[in-house]
């Protein structure tokens, strides 16, 4: 019986020093992600403020670096409000639905580990080998996958809980744009899946480890898969995020909160965190499927130290990235959003992932690989005109007045 | 590709040292270096004047509770005691109240009072933490024996020596009417401590205005002081 409570999958030959990594990984993952998300507002407040020829926090602790501190014990102990004809137990539900996908989506990302070919990502922990990550289990991207769109439900129901009239069209927008950038999204990703062979992030992290090209372009699937998927992530990541150009969610100036207008104390907290955990985890999952995760050289001191200070290096870099966007880019008008999605990211994205499926089977049957991309490329652009004719068509009789077919 | 150049721009923003990332904000600091100076018409905690003579200004005409559009002056007025008058003519204010949380320091009670009795001083900052803080009676708002005002305990003066002397712009304005004849014409009694306030100069004087307002200004007979 007590073997069957530390062992629920019954795979036997679990001790005590397992489940202590287990434990340990857990408190540690958690703990991170907490200081990262503070850390990651008080980045954002301040490199925006820098980029507006404003200061920024400035006034708890050193560069006001524990505004976030202050503004959530200030959060805690505001009234929550329940509005009169909010749906309570949707109300109430919601801003977990945002937080706990946020945090889910970590375990699988591997935040360190030597990859090495005799290693293989492993480390030493409490005398046994393990990875420096909480789980890597065999399908991690569809558990990233799924968890985005678990907090789409988050937003929308939120919005639709409210009983009131901005957050439910913030909601609405939410549900329409994240359903339609989830299939950009996933397309570019299923590229590096099929480059990688394995859904388990921890794969595709180790696939990308290896030497490189010329010596100084590494081994990764930015690379690899030809930039169009990196670039057609990153845009549909933000979108996924709502973030700007994409916060039609939000949209202060029409909707005034979006979707979280009726929320005050924690509840919105919640959002709040759940915002900003999701562009660490998001620029986490970049970096993981693009950039090699932890992966690159090592120089003095211990090896395992350094698989850490990469990661959080490039995640650094996309932080900063969603950032800049936000400072520099103004929203997108709905249609125009959806444009983007359907008629842009989603054919593209479609055209692409069919071209290297072409080149990889091209490789391994030995056919003329020149040939193959040729052919690919004509394909893509003859698509790509037959596109353009529909969509032309499409408007030209929505101008007439008439029904398409008729 | 407009839209890269846009990206250029934020990122410029963020060096410091150069001439686009300049920081325009002025932080508000209380206790590094000295207070900014404050501008000639900012709308600060009110005071209730006294004449040279130590008598009161008021005279419990409640002009300044009629025309408040936010109705956060209460007034009672009472007739003098013949043997200790309080103010030089018939009535006196018995009750003065304020009530800062209601108060939106328009001025237009400054402008409303016959005998320049309540102005503006430049003190603003009074962050009370209790509602009952908010009420301000007479005897917090009657400057003392020096003419200075009275400081409350939740109050933050350290600028007092070179506000002390500032009283609302409106009072000390060139002209009443608008009328460019008054300018220069001293038309107010003197304060206890402080004397007979210089006049404002007048639009004609002020040289440093911006051209093309200077301009503007010589054919257009606003009395109200200048822009400083």
């Amino acid at each position: 019986m007590n073997l069957l409570a530390l062992d629920p999958l019954l795979s036997g030959h679990i001790d005590w020093g397992i489940v202590g990594i287990v434990v340990l990984k857990v408190v540690i993952t958690f703990a991170l992600v907490l200081v990262a998300v503070m850390l990651m507002i008080w980045f954002e407040r301040k490199v925006h403020a820098d980029m507006s020829n404003r200061l920024g926090p400035n006034r708890a602790g050193p560069f006001g670096i524990l505004q976030t501190l202050a503004d959530g014990t200030k959060f805690f102990f505001k009234e929550d409000l329940i509005p009169d004809r909010a749906d309570r137990f949707v109300f109430r539900l919601a801003p977990f639905l945002s937080v706990v996908p946020a945090f889910l989506t970590v375990a699988v990302v591997p935040i360190g580990g030597v990859f090495t070919p005799e290693k293989g990502g492993q480390v030493e922990l409490l005398g046994k080998q393990t990875l420096f990550q909480l789980a890597d289990p065999p399908i991690g991207v569809l558990l990233v996958l799924a968890c985005s769109s678990i907090a789409v439900y988050g937003v929308m129901l939120a919005g639709w809980s409210s009983g009131s009239k901005y957050p439910l069209l913030g909601s609405v927008r939410a549900s329409a744009q994240m359903v339609s950038y989830e299939a950009a999204l996933g397309l570019s990703v299923v590229t590096v899946v099929m480059l990688t062979g394995s859904l388990s992030t921890h794969d595709i992290v180790m696939n990308q480890a290896g030497e490189g090209f010329l010596g100084f372009i590494p081994d990764w699937n930015v690379v690899v898969t030809g930039v169009v998927p990196f670039v057609i992530f990153i845009i549909a990541a933000t979108a996924e995020l709502n973030r700007p150009p994409f916060d039609l969610v939000e949209a202060e100036q029409e909707l005034v909160g979006g979707f979280h207008t009726e929320y005050s104390s924690i509840r919105f907290a919640l959002f709040y965190l759940a915002e900003f955990m999701n562009v660490v985890t998001m620029s986490a999952i970049i970096v993981t499927l693009f950039l090699g995760g932890p992966a690159g050289p090592t120089f003095f001191g211990p090896d395992w130290i350094w698989g850490p200070i990469w990661f959080l290096l490039k995640i650094l870099v996309f932080c900063f990235m969603f950032v800049w966007f936000r400072a520099t880019l103004p929203r997108f008008r709905y249609d125009q959003l959806m444009d983007l999605g359907w008629k842009v990211l989603i054919p593209l994205a479609l055209g692409w992932l069919l071209l290297l499926a072409s080149i990889n089977i091209a490789r391994d049957e030995d056919w003329n690989l020149p040939l193959v991309v040729a052919i690919g490329f004509a394909v893509m652009i003859l698509g790509y005109v037959g596109l353009v004719a529909a969509v032309r068509t499409a408007r030209h009789h929505r101008e007439m007045g008439t029904e398409v077919g008729s | 590709m407009g839209y890269l150049e846009g990206f250029a721009v934020t990122f410029k923003k963020m060096f410091k040292g150069t001439r686009s990332g300049k920081t325009v904000t002025v932080p508000y600091v209380k206790d590094a270096g000295p207070k900014r100076e404050k501008a000639v018409r900012l709308h600060g905690r009110h005071v209730l004047n006294r004449y040279e003579d130590g008598m009161e200004k008021c005279i419990g005409c409640e002009l300044c509770a009629g025309v408040c559009p936010a109705k956060c002056i209460y007034v009672r007025g009472a007739d003098n005691p013949p043997e200790d008058p309080v103010s030089p003519g018939e009535r006196y204010g018995y009750v003065y109240e304020i009530n800062y949380l209601r108060c939106i320091h328009c001025d237009l009670c400054v402008e409303a009072c016959p005998t320049e009795a309540i102005t503006e001083s430049k003190l603003f900052e009074f962050s009370f933490t209790d509602r009952q803080d908010a009420i301000y009676t007479k005897e917090e708002l009657v400057v003392g024996d020096d003419g200075r005002p009275k400081q409350l305990p939740w109050e933050d003066w350290s600028d007092i020596d070179e506000v002390a002397h500032l009283s609302s712009a409106w009072v000390r304005a060139t002209a009443p009417s608008g009328s460019a004849d008054f300018v220069g014409v001293v038309g107010w009694s003197g304060e206890l401590g402080f004397g007979v306030k210089p006049p404002e100069a007048g639009q004609k004087a002020e040289d440093p205005a911006p051209p093309a307002e200077a301009a503007a200004d010589d054919h257009d007979d606003h009395g109200h002081g200048g822009h400083h």
